[in-house]
């Protein structure tokens, strides 16, 4: 046999072996690329290359109008694209000092958490299917394209909505919206049950996900996590609270909070966040309905865009934590600077940490729990 | 007391700032190049600041925002040279760096510029302060060509390690330039 082809294996032996995974591989999400040096099965190191999805989103939105940008944000964090659309509507929004109609601001809401519902449902999904456990997925899976049925008939696009405009929405709900959103309701619930009951307590799971990968809260923070990971860590921070925007300080809801930061809190705190974001869309369509029905839906907007010169960053929870947009104006039709701080590129670059002394099925574990999105992430 | 004062009298004594501005309740200061370290230090630990939190880095070109703050009103064929010149010195550094801070306790923001010129693109890296600055600093080296002093791993992070040039500068067209192709598939 050729000595070459004999399988090495390292264990503690010193032989170290780089497994190159990616760009194009089932377990990564997306066009993500990770060089890893294994001893045997455990890492050493993983080093993450990314790029692979560079569309320079930020040069473009230099050369387009802001109106033109708009569709451009649906292709960041393409599993939802409501929450980068308002993102940066509201940035553009703060430059040029416009208020948002209440209506507008209820819609938006019901809309991103709809949205967040289905993120959570997709990254739940398919952490279970990465670590063996598969019936999960088409649970949640059914649900999440139900939802994205709503956003259809909403506005005739599953995943790149082009939601909203600068200044409010296009379109009022239509009439039937609580009829559809109380038939799709108890069937979200039934799934998350469902789901909650396959892996909560599945000893397999418990054994995959607890205590792998966990992170301290100090060590997050200091890596600039945000969103659902840095809550997994016990850090009590969600801008829907903090800097509460969209009218979202009138609302009741709780923020989960984890406790030792690993895959296993990072779940809970998705699964947790999906029955608060129920809460929040019915007693945002309650609101919503209280309002006259010639409400206006968006503010004075002149037709081309001109911001007066300055520069501001706004930011908002998405479902994968601070989704912010600074830009820069010079007070011409064109911004002269996006800049897109993405949630899950802050979270992705403390990954060598996340995974060190890890064994590679572990670390297909942690990718999936911190939903990296490919498109935001690079861009 | 707001914000602005406060960041006044911690990095006012020492002469800090350089420029202060408001824009729709966002405030950034700019500091010196050389003390942005010492910036960073006191903003994250002086009590009452506690800017804990680095948002995000990145780098902004200033080429056309000079120009058309600059462009001379009447044009005459023959003082068009002297003109240039004139304008070109009296002009800012070309780049800048923005810090977004971020304070967790009382949930304030706070812009921190430092301008880059030409001449001179190292500015400290914070990651020794802050993680966070890891990536983002690679990625502003990327598209603009600024060095971070001190940070452990400054390569290229989302064009390709032998990309010839820095693709968000101003004066770098939307198509590009035509640069090779990253992977050759030679047979």
């Amino acid at each position: 046999m050729n000595q070459n082809l004999t399988p090495q294996t390292g264990h503690g032996t010193g032989d170290y072996v780089t497994v190159n995974i990616g760009p194009s591989h089932p377990a990564m999400h997306g066009t993500l690329r990770v060089i890893a040096l294994t001893d045997g099965e455990s890492l050493i190191k993983a080093e993450p290359e990314i790029g692979y999805l560079h569309r320079g989103v930020e040069k473009l939105g230099e050369n387009l109008s802001y109106h033109q940008f708009i569709p451009i944000t649906d292709r960041l964090n393409y599993c939802s694209a409501i929450p980068n659309n308002v993102s940066y509507e509201m940035a553009v929004e703060k430059l040029m000092g416009l208020e948002v109609p209440e209506k507008a601001q209820l819609i938006r809401v019901i809309m991103m958490e709809l949205a967040r519902i289905a993120d959570h449902q997709v990254c739940v999904g398919i952490l279970g299917v990465d670590l063996g456990a598969f019936t999960p997925f088409f649970y949640l899976i059914i649900q999440r394209e139900e939802i994205y049925e709503i956003f259809e008939w909403f506005n005739g696009a599953r995943l790149t909505n082009t939601f909203g405009r600068i200044g409010g929405v296009d379109a009022d709900l239509p009439d039937d919206f609580e009829e559809r959103w109380n038939e799709l309701k108890p069937n979200v619930r039934k799934a998350n049950e469902e789901t909650e009951k396959l892996l909560t307590h599945n000893r397999i799971w418990m054994d995959r996900t607890i205590g792998v990968s966990a992170f301290s809260a100090e060590d997050a923070l200091n890596w600039g996590f945000t969103g659902p990971c840095l809550r997994a860590c016990g850090v009590k921070r969600d801008l829907r609270k903090d800097e509460p925007y969209c009218m979202y300080d009138k609302f009741d809801f709780e923020v989960p909070v984890g406790k030792n930061g690993d895959v296993f809190d990072r779940y809970i705190v998705r699964m947790i966040e999906m029955e608060q974001s129920i809460k929040i869309i019915d007693q945002a369509y309650k609101l919503y309905k209280e309002m006259p029905a010639d409400a206006p839906l968006m503010a004075r907007v002149p037709k081309v865009i001109k911001p007066p010169a300055g520069e501001v960053y706004s930011a908002l929870e998405s479902p994968n934590g601070e989704l912010g947009f600074f830009i820069k104006s010079d007070g011409s039709a064109n911004p002269y600077r996006i800049r897109i701080r993405p949630p899950c590129y802050m979270i992705y670059q403390a990954f060598p940490e996340l995974v060190k002394g890890e064994l590679i099925a572990d670390l297909v574990a942690c990718l999936s729990s911190l939903n990296v999105i490919a498109g935001e992430l690079d861009r | 007391m707001d914000l602005k004062k406060r960041v006044e009298q911690c990095l006012g004594p020492e002469n800090l700032v350089v420029a202060m501005a408001e824009c729709q309740g966002d405030l950034s200061v700019e500091v010196p190049k050389s003390s942005i370290l010492d910036v960073m230090h006191l903003l994250r630990d002086t009590p009452g600041l506690g800017f804990n939190f680095l948002s995000d880095v990145f780098g902004v070109d200033n080429l056309d925002f000079n120009k058309s703050k600059k462009k001379p009103k009447e044009k005459t064929e023959e003082g068009e040279g002297v003109e240039e010149i004139t304008t070109k010195e009296s002009l800012p550094p070309r780049f800048e760096v923005v810090y977004l801070l971020l304070c967790l306790e009382r949930n304030e923001r706070l812009q921190v510029k430092v301008r880059v010129a030409e001449d001179d693109m190292e500015v400290d890296s914070l990651y020794s302060i802050w993680k966070a600055a890891d990536w983002p600093e690679r990625e502003a080296f990327d598209m603009y060509g600024i060095r971070f002093k001190g940070h452990p791993n400054l390569k290229r992070l989302l064009m390709w390690d032998d990309f010839p040039a820095y693709p968000l500068r101003k004066d770098y067209p939307l198509e590009g330039q035509g640069e090779e192709r990253h992977l050759i598939y030679d047979d």
